[in-house]
């Protein structure tokens, strides 16, 4: 695994996120999520996970983000609203400072404790998890009943989506 | 040399700048996207670990993760549109009736 490229995607990938949370305008929000999108499917290229790769560019920056961009567009609303200051008060401030500290500091000390677990560098390991095959035959044995599940739920969000967005008369 | 370590810190990181989104941004549609890039963080762990293993399984429940999300935009976006009817605003703030 390149360390090189290992680190442009996840730099490509943070900054394109902060910018997305940072941005006032929802429409380069959506830009910018494609972007850090496309990082994130450089990690699975990296990571000997192909079919991944490909269905997050098609599915996630093709679809759903084009569904977010029809909204923002059908909406109009360019810019966000006046910035609201912060309701916690001085003390939940205080709070949520020391939790957060405390967080990070765990996660260093959690992350300070374990050793390096290194991928297996076995071509045929590899090999096997990038198989589109095993995927589908894993999707439609082991996993079937949960593939049709899935189905419903599409076709359950997909009715409910018509009903909540439509007009009421 | 990149170990597992270093993909699950950078998706620690996205799934901390997502949580802030969430939490900081005061438009409904950044939201949900602050939410979609939560669910990425958590897919490139799924891949990760999947890989450290050795087995497809991760990326099998990547591709259920893609699916409840796509659902999810979907109706998380119609109800935008639908709350974007009512009040002509997609600040969370406007949208208090129900508060305790």
């Amino acid at each position: 695994m390149n360390p090189i490229l290992f680190y442009v995607f996840a730099a490509v990938a943070v900054i394109s996120s902060l910018l997305v949370v940072g941005q006032r305008n929802p429409m380069h929000s959506v830009m910018l999520l494609i972007v850090s999108f496309g990082g994130l499917s450089g990690l699975y290229v990296l990571l000997d996970a192909p079919f991944t790769a490909v269905t997050q560019i098609i599915v996630y920056a093709g679809a759903i983000m084009v569904l977010f961009l029809f909204v923002v567009m059908l909406l109009n609303a360019h810019t966000e609203d006046e910035v609201v200051p912060p309701t916690l008060g001085p003390h939940g401030m205080k709070v949520a400072v020391v939790l957060s500290l405390a967080l990070a500091a765990e996660v260093l000390w959690a992350l300070s404790r374990v050793g390096a677990a290194s991928f297996s560098t076995d071509p045929n390991a590899a090999v096997a998890i990038s198989s589109v095959a095993r995927i589908g035959t894993g999707i439609f044995t082991t996993h079937a009943f949960a593939f049709e599940v899935t189905s419903v739920l599409i076709l359950v969000a997909m009715v409910g989506a018509v009903v909540i967005a439509r007009k009421e008369h | 040399m990149i170990s597992l370590n270093e993909f699950l810190v950078l998706s620690g990181i996205l799934f901390a700048i997502g949580t802030a989104g969430v939490f900081l941004r005061r438009n409904l549609i950044t939201i949900l996207l602050s939410i979609e890039i939560m669910l990425n963080a958590v897919n490139l762990t799924f891949v990760a670990v999947g890989r450290y293993l050795g087995t497809v399984d991760g990326q099998i429940i990547v591709f259920f993760v893609m699916t409840v999300a796509a659902a999810e935009a979907a109706v998380g976006l119609a109800l935008v549109i639908a709350l974007f009817r009512h009040r002509e605003t997609l600040s969370p703030d406007a949208f208090t009736t129900l508060r305790w």
